[in-house]
């Protein structure tokens, strides 16, 4: 609890150093950005090394990526894609089985940017109070578009998805998607913690749906070295997925198995004792002092 | 066990009524949605579709609004729409004013399309059909008001075929031919290049959606014309030949020349000037008539 008045992550920029204490983010911050740059070289500079959109785009003539969630509302609204768009979904579910759905959330989307910041700013004004919505409405947003999606006849969410306006505003023009960025951004601001990113957004929830499966995993080796600091609360934006590896609740394995966790990596960042690190969700074998910890004392 | 029921029974409550908010919060959405969704596939009539997009409808459900068939364009026509026009965000569409299809014959956009909302069986650019084009304006057209313009028949990437000059009287001033630019629906592929030529201020020929700029016949109708020829002869009672009452010793010449004194016929008045006999009164009075004027 020394972490209360202080920013969460100093206790571990004293311990590492504040190279140590930012790695993940920096590498994270990178991918997001490196990613936009490879497609924005293009339109830029000429240099076409991605085409298209995180819809479905054809990198260097060679490798197509399309989006799985966008090609089911499709499929719902009874289209089949061609042969370039069915290798496309195919390469981007089995990267994802491997390193976990939601990884697409905190690693390539570009909103994650402006949630993100919203949720520092959030910090920094020290704003309380947040409306609650149970972090499943995701779920039901999903069943939704995809159900509008067949009704309809058309791919729902896209009329609306602040995700592909705002990577495609970028890429091909904003016009008025900037504002509907700016909702969003003010939503998880003034209205709701992690809001978005965290409780509606149907993409994230299709992710996380591959991610359950996901190879690719934060560990906790040494979970019984956690001082109860609360930095990894503090900083995770779907804090329900550490308790239970944390805490061995119900006997659960020292790795976080929960789909909703983005491996953004920040709670390895943040903790002073480097209880996390990322590994793969098999042989979680307990460290020596796990049996200690696992008895919660209620 | 009386006592263990209660929690039980309004822990059940409870599910229920998250259940119920969660469904009518959410179905709320879905309904706004739909009805956003519905309204979007509208497509307004001056964006024309690259070519081999599927019919509206099913090209709004088909195109994942990638943007590839925008990239792989050579001459940078496409534009994806952005949130505030009217029509789905981020589908692909052409100005044909600003920038018109050049008809690629490889039609690197279709090839380029992830999904089939530019359908891959169109191979040949000619058989495209992204619009179709419509002189809407006779008003304004110069061909219309007697020019030799042409300009979009000249302009035509199937010239001869989706646009031809029809020869038509110039009844303004009775002597003139007008050359009326004519468009066929079988052969035009709504590139918009006569659009984009017309050198009016606002072009007087534009491409429109088929949907707009096409009538269809009702499935009853038969071009009498066709069936006779398809079936060899007359459906009906057999052709009369058409009879006429003229003057004796007169004939009606079909080439010009009206009514015409047959020759070796007695009493022959001479022919009526200008051609125009059809109302030629018979011969003295009318004599009579132009020498008191005179």
């Amino acid at each position: 609890m020394s972490a209360s008045s202080q920013r969460p992550g100093a206790e571990a920029v004293a311990a590492k150093g504040w190279l140590a204490a930012h790695k993940w983010l920096i590498l994270r911050r990178a991918s997001q950005l490196g990613i936009l740059l490879l497609f924005l070289v293009g339109p830029w500079f000429g240099w076409w090394i991605v085409k298209g959109n995180l819809n479905s785009s054809y990198t260097l003539d060679f490798l197509p990526l399309t989006d799985p969630y966008l090609l089911l509302q499709a499929l719902m609204s009874g289209q089949t894609p061609e042969r370039l768009g069915l290798i496309g979904v195919t390469i981007v579910v089995l990267f994802y089985l491997l390193v976990g759905g939601r990884t697409y959330c905190s690693w390539v989307c570009p909103v994650n940017l402006v949630t993100d910041f919203a949720a520092w700013l959030r910090s920094r004004l020290g704003l309380k109070g947040s409306a609650h919505i149970s972090r499943q409405t995701r779920y039901w947003i999903l069943a939704m578009t995809l159900l509008v999606s067949a009704a309809t006849g058309t791919i729902a969410w896209e009329m609306v998805n602040p995700v592909s306006m705002l990577h495609r505003g970028l890429i091909f023009g904003m016009g008025f998607a900037w504002a509907v960025i700016l909702v969003v951004f003010l939503f998880d601001l003034f209205v709701m913690r992690h809001g978005w990113c965290g409780h509606l957004c149907p993409v994230g929830a299709f992710y996380s749906l591959i991610g359950k499966f996901g190879l690719l995993r934060v560990k906790l080796p040494a979970r019984a070295a956690c001082n109860d600091c609360m930095d990894c609360f503090a900083v995770c934006p779907e804090q329900q997925v550490i308790r239970p590896a944390l805490k061995g609740i119900d006997g659960a394995p020292p790795v976080i198995l929960e789909a909703n966790c983005t491996n953004c990596g920040r709670c390895i960042d943040v903790c002073s004792k480097d209880v996390f690190r990322f590994g793969t969700r098999f042989g979680a074998a307990e460290s020596t002092a796990v049996a200690k910890v696992s008895p919660v004392p209620k | 066990m009386e006592r263990d029921t209660k929690p039980k029974g309004s822990a059940r409550r409870q599910f229920l009524a998250d259940t119920a908010r969660m469904v009518c919060g959410v179905g709320l959405l879905g309904l706004g949605l739909g009805l956003y969704a519905r309204h979007a596939t509208a497509l307004p009539p001056a964006a024309i579709r690259p070519p081999g997009a599927l019919p509206e409808k099913e090209f709004s459900a088909a195109c994942i609004r990638c943007g590839m068939c925008v990239r792989d364009c050579p001459y940078d026509i496409l534009h994806l729409a952005k949130p505030e026009e009217p029509m789905s965000t981020g589908t692909p569409y052409f100005v044909a004013r600003q920038a018109p299809c050049e008809m690629c014959e490889d039609i690197p956009c279709v090839k380029a399309c992830p999904t089939g909302a530019l359908d891959h069986r169109l191979t040949d650019i000619t058989k495209a059909r992204m619009g179709l084009a419509v002189l809407i304006d006779h008003e304004t057209c110069l061909n219309f008001l007697g020019l030799r313009c042409d300009i979009c028949y000249r302009v035509c990437p199937v010239i001869d075929k989706a646009i031809t000059l029809e020869p038509m009287a110039n009844t303004r001033t009775g002597k003139h031919a007008m050359f009326i630019p004519t468009v066929h629906s079988e052969a035009c592929t709504g590139c918009g290049k006569c659009e984009k030529a017309c050198p009016t201020e606002i072009a007087a020929i534009k491409v429109l959606p088929i949907y707009i700029a096409k009538g269809h016949l009702s499935a009853h109708y038969r071009l009498g014309w066709v069936e006779k020829e398809k079936a060899g002869g007359s459906l009906v009672a057999p052709d009369l030949e058409h009879q006429y009452n003229l003057p004796e010793g007169m004939r009606y010449d079909y080439g010009g020349k009206g009514l015409q004194a047959e020759p070796g016929a007695p009493a022959a008045a001479p022919a009526a000037p200008g051609g125009e006999g059809g109302a030629v009164p018979p011969a003295p009075t009318f004599k009579a008539m132009q020498g008191d004027k005179l």
